[in-house]
């Protein structure tokens, strides 16, 4: 599709360039200039129609189907209606739901034909009206005026309908201030002023009884709400993004006092004028006028629930720039001052035509886009990459293998020899204990006669150790005939390489107790003392020659004296 | 390093290991924190004058300019126009070379100028080496187009929004073009459509973060990045570049530096207004 290009050659003036004036004719050239501004907007607004009156004349040329059996001028601007009733304050219009209703006003013009075409139809029409193609998604005007230095040809660039994306990242269209105005068949006016136009006109044709009017200037009204919303919508969404870039102040301030002050108006007018309806509604005598009035009253409600949206958004915008604000005043202060890039460097040059900027912003691109590596082609690599064969590749993958998974087991601490050595030192005799630094020499023997059996010692003292902490229980539930036990008597170990107490270790014998006695066990020592236990095991110990003040668990062990 | 701390410039592993260094710097994703070659030559481009002065030689004759060295983002070098290094708009962005397609040119230029200005919107934010800016597409775009809406209100006030004369096209400004070109239209699959706006500002942040001068944070937005050290200092660079141009062509002005973004003073009867 090509993009859109109309030419409007207007001269309102009958004027040569190159007669000397006199100055009668001077004055009115000035009064033109005045006017020549009405006279553009005059233009442009015929100008916005045009690509509705395009999609009219290129219908026969397209290949695919018959066309011409559709009005298409009236479908997009059935489109356009669509979109600007369903866009509100928040989002747009919903691209799917657009195409199904336009397609129910194609159908309506053309009942016999196909579903599909009637649906092709109307997205091709919605797709002209986005101009899909071109770069811009816009339609370009060229017009001319008649200035002071003769005739000059200008370009009005506009867009009917736009895709948007809304908050949920999804395309929205929304209708542009052009198409608003050329569903309204107005020009570029002030909005607020047209507003309030809109509902003192709608206002007299009620009271005065003309409700067929009325609805016209019902709908108008509602078009100039949707139009004034959008224009807040803008202003609001730019100035809720780039909070720096806003007078705080004094201009939004006093920009948000004005829409507020105009939405409350317009609010009055329009429930006064929602009341009147509503009674002619009540007293209308034919059903047709019921009617009219019934859809009037729903016409006006819809322009103050918008009213209402407005409001909330104005009402929340402040709370909103508020806590953007707090974010940026408690950013890092200055520390020295530097270039200030929006100032002096993006705001000029968005200024200056696209000649003079191009060369400033190119110094700006190339150092700010960093480098660039130019790729060295020798030509061995080149040749290597050629002559490789294409590695061929199983659509299924390679093979997968099994991972051999070896236990990988800890080497014990102690080597098999000085277990052995270890076994045998702790033979005891029951009659005979032996302190533990007895123990370490005669470990320590061991270990010069026998090379393999390393850290001896050690590992001397960590089962004596153990056995200073022994449960006696287990070993009685085990039956088993004697126990190695281990304990301090407050001796101090004299040694070279370990400190602590020198431990007592014994082998002792354990008693068994009869089975199902719960009575304290008393155990008799050979010097006749006795000891009660609330526990169930008694040990016999061998004779030895301590106190039995030992660093026991809850066991009592019976001592012998020498 | 020589324990005099002094190189003599005949010295050929000095030179290998200058050229060593400046090798690193052409590769801007590397950083000295991760390799330990990488941090000793920084290290020594610190220390040993004579080495400097020999890595310093050879970016001249690379038509290089060194801008920084530092411990986070090493060595940080700068093309002049006419090195090999420097990236051509015309390799950027096909299609933008040769004459009538100035408007190309100067879109993809102002994506990367407004994705700075975003990153660093205040001139104390270019000085502050802690400082870390976040960019989104979205945002850079958003931001120029508004700062295109406020210069068309500003034409419209001033009484010369004249639309563009249809011969020169050239002549047309900045702004407008910008402003005329789609934002965000569906490209009936929903990739970006390369064209648009937000397409051409999501190529430049894409681009920069390729460059090891941004760092992508999540796909909100449109793409979300932050600023590293090696951005702020391409910035600062290439602006006061593009300063001296506007300045030498009277386009802008020398301001005070407390920046023209609108500072707001806070009473109790504005707060109580909104």
């Amino acid at each position: 599709m090509s993009p859109l290009a109309v030419t409007l050659t207007c001269m309102e003036v009958e004027f040569e360039p190159g007669r000397p004036f006199d100055d009668a004719a001077s004055d009115l050239i000035s009064d033109r200039a005045l006017t020549s501004a009405g006279f553009a907007q005059r233009v442009k607004a015929l100008a916005t129609t045009a690509p509705l009156h395009d999609l009219d004349a290129r219908k026969a040329q397209v290949q695919s189907a018959d066309y011409t059996v559709y009005q298409m001028a009236e479908l997009a601007l059935h489109a356009i209606d669509l979109v600007t009733i369903a866009m509100d304050f928040d989002t747009g219009a919903r691209p799917v739901s657009v195409l199904k209703d336009l397609a129910a006003g194609v159908t309506a013009q053309a009942p016999d034909r196909a579903l599909a075409e009637h649906q092709r139809v109307a997205s091709w029409v919605l797709e002209n009206l986005l101009n899909v193609g071109s770069t811009d998604r816009g339609f370009r005007t060229v017009y001319g005026l008649t200035g002071p230095g003769g005739y000059e040809r200008r370009t009005f660039d506009f867009k009917l309908l736009e895709e948007t994306r809304g908050l949920d990242g999804d395309l929205y269209l929304r209708a542009s201030n052009e198409a608003v105005n050329v569903l309204v068949g107005a020009l570029e006016v002030d909005l607020e002023a047209a507003h309030i136009a809109a509902d003192v006109r709608l206002d007299i044709l009620i009271k005065r009884g003309r409700l067929s009017e009325a609805q016209a200037a019902a709908q108008n009204a509602r078009y100039r709400t949707i139009q004034y919303g959008e224009m807040l919508r803008q202003r609001l969404e730019a100035t809720s993004r780039d909070v720096r870039n806003v007078d705080w102040a004094q201009a939004m301030p006093a920009f948000i006092d004005e829409a507020l002050a105009h939405i409350e108006g317009r609010y009055r007018a329009e429930n006064a004028i929602l009341v009147n309806l509503t009674e002619v509604r009540d007293t209308a005598d034919t059903p047709a006028r019921k009617a009219h009035a019934a859809r009037l009253v729903d016409l006006v409600s819809d322009c103050l629930r918008r009213h209402d949206q407005l409001q909330a958004g104005l009402q929340t915008a402040g709370r909103r720039f508020r806590a953007e604000q707090d974010r940026q005043t408690f950013a890092p202060g200055p520390i020295r001052a530097a270039l200030d890039l929006h100032a002096q460097l993006l705001q000029p040059v968005l200024t200056r035509p696209v000649a003079e900027a191009d060369v400033p912003l190119l110094r700006f691109f190339s150092p700010a886009a960093g480098l660039i590596v130019p790729h060295a082609l020798r030509l061995v690599d080149l040749f290597e990459g050629l002559i490789t064969p294409p590695a061929e590749r199983d659509p299924l993958g390679g093979l997968i293998e099994d991972p051999e998974i070896e236990l990988d087991e800890e080497p014990p601490r102690f080597p098999g020899a000085s277990y052995e050595h270890l076994a045998s030192l702790l033979d005891l005799d029951p009659a005979a204990p032996q302190r533990l630094s007895g123990l370490l020499a005669d470990a320590r023997a061991r270990q010069s006669e026998d090379p393999d059996a390393e850290d001896l010692p050690l590992l001397v003292v960590v089962r004596v150790l153990a056995l200073a902490a022994q449960e006696i229980g287990v070993a009685r539930r085990h039956h088993d005939a004697t126990v190695l036990i281990a304990l301090d008597d407050g001796t101090v170990l004299q040694d070279p390489a370990f400190a602590g107490a020198d431990l007592l270790v014994a082998r002792a014998e354990v008693l068994q107790t009869r089975s199902g006695d719960t009575q304290p066990i008393v155990l008799e020592t050979a010097d006749g003392s006795h000891w009660a236990s609330d526990g169930t095991e008694t040990i016999d110990a061998g004779p030895t020659n301590v106190k039995p003040e030992g660093n026991m668990n809850s066991n009592m062990i019976q001592e012998n004296a020498p | 390093m020589s324990s005099t701390g002094q190189t003599t410039a005949s010295s050929v592993g000095a030179v290998a290991d200058a050229s060593r260094l400046v090798a690193f710097a052409l590769r801007p994703k590397l950083r000295p924190a991760r390799d330990e070659t990488y941090a000793e030559l920084v290290r020594r481009f610190h220390h040993d004058d004579g080495f400097a002065e020999l890595v310093k030689a050879i970016c001249l004759g690379l038509d290089l300019v060194i801008l920084d060295a530092d411990d986070r983002h090493g060595l940080v070098v700068a093309s002049s126009e006419e090195s090999v290094f420097a990236v051509r708009m015309t390799d950027y962005a096909r299609r933008s070379g040769g004459e009538g397609k100035a408007a190309e040119r100067v879109l993809h230029a102002l994506a990367h100028l407004g994705a700075a200005t975003l990153a660093y919107p205040r001139p104390a934010d270019l000085s502050n080496p802690a400082y870390v800016g976040r960019v989104t597409v979205n945002g850079v775009e958003a931001f120029v187009r508004e700062a295109c809406r406020r210069l068309s209100e500003a034409a419209a006030e001033a009484g010369d929004d004249v639309d563009p004369s249809a011969d020169t096209p050239d002549l047309e400004t900045a702004w407008r073009v910008y402003q005329r070109r789609a934002a965000t239209p569906g490209s009936g699959d929903g990739r970006r459509v390369a064209s648009s706006t937000i397409g051409i500002v999501g190529k430049a942040l894409t681009f920069l973060a390729d460059q090891g001068m941004l760092v992508k944070r999540s796909e909100e937005d449109g793409g979300t990045y932050a600023t590293t050290s090696r951005y702020r200092i391409q910035v600062a660079e290439a602006g006061s570049r593009m300063f001296a141009e506007l300045l030498s062509l009277g386009i802008t002005e020398i301001t005070d530096g407390t920046g023209t973004l609108t500072p707001v003073e806070w009473t109790d009867q504005t707060v109580s207004q909104l």
